[in-house]
This record gives C-alpha cells, sequence and structure tokens, in this order.
C-alpha cells in the first residue's frame, strides 16, 4: 500500500508540476470550516495538498456509495460513472484491492438480507470487472441489515441502508 | 474492536464472568399471555426446611409449569405436609388440586442439600413419581428444573424442555454480546462480546459448541466455539460472506452459505474446516439452511422462482440435488426451521406488512399462522416441538418471546436493557 501510493504520489506530483498548488487552493477555500481556524492552528496540515485522488473530495472516486431501489440488485445509470472511474483506478493501479460491502434494509430475515446485500456488492463487482478491473482485486461481501447507516425505521432511512459501499485495502 | 476472548488463568475466567454475568442475572423477565384449554389443577406445597435454602426450589417449579401454558396453580392454603403420611386428600380434593407435590430439604454439610420429591395423583390418591437427589446449593435453580421435568413428563406425557437451555444475542449501545441462559431465561451467561454485529447462533446437537456469524473482520465469518473451553475456530472464512450455519444431525457437518462461487449459495462443509461440498445450484439467493431430522435432506429459502419462498431438498441418495417447492402463500416466506420429528416446520411469513410466525405441516401442506405481532424473526423449535422461540419488536425494542405450536399460549421473555434477537433454542441434555 505504501508503495503504490509513492507511485501514485510521483506521477500526481509530475502531472501538477506546471500547475504548482493552484488547485489545492481551491479545494481548501470550498472545503466547510477552513476559515482561519484552520490556517492558524495547524500550518501543515492546512498547507500540504490532498493529492490522494481516493479521498480527494473533488475526484469522483472519493464518492463510495452506491444507492439501489426496494428489492433491488440493479446499478442504476447515475451510478455508471462512478463505478467506472473505480475500475479505471483498479486497472491503473495493479496492486489496488477493493472491498465491496453490500448493505440492506432492516426488514425482514437478517440471513436473507445478507444475501441480498451480496447481491448489491456483487453487482458492482461485476459492473467494475466488465470496465476492467481484474476479478481477483475485488472481494464483495454483505453486512446485510447488520450495520445500517440510517438509524430511522422509516423509508428514509431504508433507501440510505440499500447500497453498496467502496472500501479500499487499508482503509 | 475489541474482541473478548480472554486467555486468563480459570480463575480469573470465573471471576471475569462473574462480573460479566452479575447485572445480566435474572435478566430475562417472562410475562404469560393466554392459557391452553384445559389446565392440569396443581398444587405444589413449599418443601421442608425450604426458606433456610438461598435458593427457592418450588417457586422455580411453579414458574416452570406456569410457562408451559399447561398448568394451574392451586393455593395450599395452610396446607403443608411434606411427607406421605401427612397427606389428607380429601383436603385437596375440596381445593380443587388434580395432582400434589410435596417435599423435603436438608442442609448437609460441605454445602450439598438433599432433596426429596413426591409427585401424587389426588383424585386415585397414588404416589405417580418419588425423586431424591443432593445437589451443592449452587445448583438448586437446576435442581428446580429437572424436578419440573419430571412432573411435566408425568402429567402430560411429553418430554420436558425445562433444563434446556437458550442462546441470543442481546445488543447494548454499541456491544453486541452472544449468551446462554436457562430456558427461563436465568443465570445468563456471555459466550462472546464484540464490538460489531454476531448473528445467527445454531447449537450443536450435543449442546457443546454454538456455530455463529460473526462481522469482527469487515464481513461475516461462520465460526464454532466450544462452551466449556471457549476456544473457537474459523470454519467458514472463505473469500466473499460466509453466513447461516446449521448443524447436521450427527454434528460432523454445517450446512453454511457462502458467495465463494458467486451469488450465495449452500455448501457442506466439516467442523473442522475441511471437506467443502456444494450443496445448491442456482442463480438466485438461496440461504437459511435447517437439516431435516433424519439428516436427509435440507429445507432452505429460495428467491429462485422470483420472490423468497421456502425449498425442500434431497441432500443424499439418488433425488439429490434436486429442489422442491414448499410455501406458496404470499410473496415472502424466510427463515424455515424443522421441527424434530420432522413432520412440520417453522418460519416467518409477511402478512402485508407485518412479519409473523407461521408453521406448515410436510404432509398436508397446511400453513398455521401463530402469532400477530409487527416484526418477528429467526423462530426455533424447543427440543420437544410444542413451542417455538422466536425473536419480535416492542416499542421499538427487540425482545424474546415464546408461542405453543398450537398458537394457544404466549409468553414474552424481556430483558431490562438492551435489544435482545437471534434466539435459538439448545438441544436437550444428555443423559449420561
Amino acid at each position: 500500500m505504501k508503495k503504490i501510493f509513492a507511485v501514485l504520489l510521483i506521477s500526481l506530483l509530475s502531472a501538477c508540476a506546471s500547475k504548482s498548488t493552484q488547485p489545492t487552493a481551491e479545494v481548501e477555500d470550498k472545503s466547510i470550516g477552513s476559515s482561519s481556524r484552520s490556517t492558524e492552528g495547524s500550518p501543515t496540515t492546512g498547507a500540504v495538498p490532498n493529492l490522494n485522488p481516493l479521498t480527494d473530495p473533488n475526484s469522483v472516486l472519493s464518492k463510495r456509495s452506491v444507492y439501489f431501489d426496494f428489492d433491488s440488485y440493479v446499478v442504476k445509470d447515475e451510478y455508471r460513472s462512478l463505478v467506472q472511474a473505480h475500475a479505471q483506478y483498479l486497472r491503473d493501479n495493479g496492486n489496488a484491492r477493493v472491498l465491496l460491502q453490500g448493505n440492506a434494509d432492516e426488514r425482514g430475515s437478517r440471513e436473507y438480507n445478507l444475501a441480498l446485500g451480496q447481491r448489491r456488492a456483487d453487482a458492482v463487482r461485476n459492473a467494475m470487472t466488465l470496465s476492467g478491473a481484474r476479478e481477483s482485486q475485488i472481494e464483495s461481501v454483505s453486512l446485510g441489515e447488520e450495520k445500517p447507516r440510517g438509524l430511522g425505521h422509516d423509508e428514509a432511512s431504508w433507501a440510505e441502508n440499500r447500497r453498496t459501499d467502496i472500501r479500499y485495502q487499508g482503509e | 474492536m475489541q474482541i473478548r476472548l480472554p486467555e486468563f488463568p480459570p480463575f480469573a475466567v470465573v471471576l471475569f464472568l462473574w462480573l460479566i454475568s452479575a447485572p445480566l442475572h435474572a435478566a430475562l423477565d417472562i410475562e404469560i399471555f393466554g392459557g391452553g384449554a384445559t389446565q392440569i389443577p396443581i398444587a405444589i406445597v413449599p418443601f421442608a426446611a425450604e426458606e433456610k435454602l438461598n435458593q427457592s426450589i418450588t417457586q422455580v417449579v411453579a414458574a416452570d409449569l406456569q410457562r408451559s401454558g399447561l398448568f394451574r396453580m392451586i393455593e395450599p392454603g395452610g396446607l403443608a405436609p411434606h411427607e406421605l403420611i401427612e397427606v389428607v386428600y380429601s383436603e385437596w380434593i375440596n381445593r380443587g388440586a388434580g395432582a400434589l407435590v410435596i417435599g423435603t430439604t436438608t442442609l448437609l454439610p460441605g454445602g450439598q442439600v438433599a432433596l426429596r420429591v413426591r409427585l401424587l395423583d389426588v383424585a386415585k390418591q397414588v404416589q405417580l413419581a418419588a425423586y431424591t437427589e443432593t445437589v451443592p446449593t449452587g445448583q438448586l435453580r437446576a435442581a428446580a428444573h429437572r424436578i419440573a421435568d419430571i412432573i411435566y413428563e408425568k402429567l402430560t406425557g411429553d418430554i420436558g424442555v425445562f433444563s434446556t437451555r437458550i442462546a441470543y444475542v442481546v445488543k447494548e449501545g454499541k456491544r453486541y454480546a452472544l449468551q446462554v441462559a436457562d430456558a427461563d431465561g436465568f443465570n445468563a451467561q456471555p459466550v462472546i462480546e464484540y464490538t460489531e454485529p454476531i448473528i445467527s447462533p445454531a447449537w450443536s446437537p450435543d449442546g457443546k459448541q454454538l456455530a455463529y456469524v460473526s462481522f469482527e473482520n469487515k464481513k461475516p465469518v461462520v465460526y464454532v466455539q466450544t462452551l466449556a473451553t471457549r476456544t473457537r475456530k474459523a470454519v467458514a472464512n472463505f473469500k466473499g460472506s460466509n453466513s447461516a450455519p446449521a448443524w447436521s444431525p450427527d454434528g460432523k457437518r454445517l450446512a453454511v452459505v457462502l458467495s465463494l462461487m458467486g451469488g450465495s449459495q449452500i455448501f457442506l462443509i466439516n467442523v473442522d474446516g475441511g471437506g467443502l461440498q456444494r450443496l445448491s445450484q442456482s442463480s438466485g439467493i438461496d440461504t437459511e439452511p435447517s437439516f431435516s431430522p433424519n439428516g436427509q435432506s435440507i429445507i432452505f429459502t429460495s428467491d429462485r422462482g422470483g420472490s423468497p419462498q421456502i425449498y425442500r431438498m434431497q441432500i443424499t441418495g439418488r433425488a439429490s440435488g434436486t429442489a422442491e417447492r414448499l410455501t406458496f402463500e404470499g410473496s415472502y416466506n424466510v427463515s424455515p426451521h424443522y421441527s424434530q420429528d420432522g413432520k412440520s416446520f417453522t418460519f416467518i411469513h409477511r402478512n402485508g406488512d407485518r412479519f409473523n410466525v407461521a408453521i406448515q405441516d410436510l404432509a398436508t401442506r397446511q400453513v398455521q399462522l401463530l402469532t400477530d405481532s409487527k416484526f418477528d424473526e429467526s423462530p426455533s423449535f424447543a427440543p420437544n416441538g410444542r413451542i417455538i422461540l422466536y425473536a419480535t419488536e416492542v416499542r421499538g425494542r427487540g425482545i424474546l418471546s415464546a408461542v405453543s405450536s398450537d398458537g394457544k399460549t404466549r409468553q414474552q421473555l424481556s430483558t431490562q436493557a438492551g435489544d435482545v434477537r437471534e434466539p435459538a433454542w439448545g438441544p436437550l441434555p444428555r443423559l449420561q
């Protein structure tokens, strides 16, 4: 992982060499709460550019959740570009490994929901391998209804919990 | 993530267990709803010198019998015979008792208690059973459960399940604890505690091990843990998800659900983790396997027909691999569990927006809904097939509940705190 990061750092640094830290300044301006406090308090964290596209909020790769309709495991069109971007990243970074965690809402059997979450993770995996990621880079698993992000017992929470999360190794 | 598999010396383990279980002691209170149509009127006279013990026996016996829904307690009303010679049957006939329980307790040196108990038929004026046992004072509850079993068996002709144990998961805040308790909810002991979810506990047929699914490693993995030694092994930890363990009746193998070869499919695996063998072959979801008592077939949940329904598949012999659909009513039937006689299975049926416990007869295909609550889950039979234990929700909190297999008696097992779910009723204790 360290190696990948180093490679990434070098390639990004060389790519942005002429642009200097311009894009970073923009990032900082946009981020919430990045007022005078952050520059005063910790100048290092405030000034270091975020060069990891996986965590750069301006990069599509920082978006990690694919949402699904009720009782469905079809990757919707609105998430195609996101899934393709991650597939592209995996293709470009042969050492990168990703864990896809499928989730389901709380209604019904825990084990059946675990299987539903698995289908949602598998759907994202299949879309990624179709876009060039290797099968060996991806593990698709399910958390079923066990790790809800939405804690309510209403449609808004249920919709939030019908999703697959993309987690890179080491995260 | 905190893993609590202590590697302490035995004394420390005992202390640790005691510290954990102390606040949970007597955590499950039981409330009874309804009652059977015909109840046996029984009088239980407090045993001689029982008040000198640190644990009442007759109260535990009475609570066990009442919980079955098959008994009605008759107050002794001032009568206190302890020996056969002191019994005047006419007095008990006048009080409406059909059966009478009397007995004595004698505190012996070394913390032992000698128990002598008699069960009498009031109408026939004969002794139905006599029981003597000497137990350490710390095991008086267990002795009381054995006495309740004897009374239950003599008077109903059925197997008593008061000496069995149940397993379940308690979620309190961010902590998950897999616990084992006596069938009356007392004497709760933690098996394992995590800050990550635990689901699907399943008892080995000998009651010595529990299989369960833990999410401590960012994904579901099937473990088997030996209760006495607290040692455990990851039996199914393949790429993808590993879940839904079910023991074969001989205790040698587990049916598990793996996504190893795509989808969620049912496999057989030896308890030591070897001998992996695929059982189901479908492009859909196959999960929640439950073995028939003879080990020749499994019932399971599958969405191969478009909605989740229950299927049966032979796993031995010529017809193995072909699945037969068993449920046809409604669009959501899940979580099947075979009864011990193999004649029926219990499952969860979605009824509008409600999820209820149901039972289906395998021969007649007749379905009976046993509950009318909102969110019932994980039904499993008591070892005598007369009671079904399940998880339900009351005022947004998970609790355990039990319903008689004829639907007539319901009991709630509630805890003081936390969400209780994923119950599994353990097997009958082995007669050594």
